[in-house]
């Protein structure tokens, strides 16, 4: 899992049927330092995320964990989201 | 999943027969912006997506997850159209 910035959010009417109900998020990667890094994505959200949130997701197989088990098709999931810029303790910095 | 646009299709008849009827699209992944980024994926195109239209593209072991193609040589599918997206830069 990384930390990512909620940066926008997509709007899909035709798509996949276990899909229904859910919400797209655009998501920016950040590195430790909260800094941007490599480009943004589209992440399934399973916590109620909001737009200029910092959250965690959760990539591969298992990004689908949050809904129906392997039925789901997503590749990467909000399962988290940090409390505030605040509460990531990085001592390097 | 990543942002992409349909480039054109792929017709195969000689190919694994898990993939017979799904139809195969070229897909360009591209930046918020409109931009293109490098590289494309043949993706399996499970909601009848069109030429021009962005989709939605889901990579990996999750593509095999998509209606239809459970077991099959899959590890790109289109699994929505999108109507619009909002961002904050």
């Amino acid at each position: 899992m990384q930390i990512a910035r909620v940066i926008g959010t997509v709007v899909s009417t035709v798509k996949n049927e276990s899909l229904h109900g859910r919400k797209f998020l655009l998501v920016q990667t950040l590195n430790a330092d909260l800094k941007a890094k490599g480009s943004p994505m589209i992440a399934l959200d399973s916590v109620g995320a909001g737009v200029g949130e910092l959250v965690f997701w959760c990539r591969g197989k298992e990004a689908s964990f949050p809904f129906k088990r392997d039925q789901t098709p997503t590749d990467c999931t909000i399962v988290g989201i940090i409390d505030s810029d605040s509460h990531v303790f990085n001592p390097s910095n | 999943m990543i942002i992409g646009r349909i480039l054109g299709t792929v017709v195969s008849t000689q190919k694994d027969e898990r993939l017979l009827g799904k139809k195969l699209l070229i897909v360009k992944p591209i930046n918020l912006d409109g931009t293109d980024q490098s590289g494309y994926v043949v993706a399996v195109d499970t909601v009848g997506a069109g030429y021009h239209e962005r989709v939605i593209v889901v990579g990996g072991s999750s593509a095999r997850m998509a209606e239809g193609n459970k077991d099959c040589p899959v590890d790109s599918a289109i699994i929505g159209v999108i109507d619009s997206f909002e961002f904050i830069s």
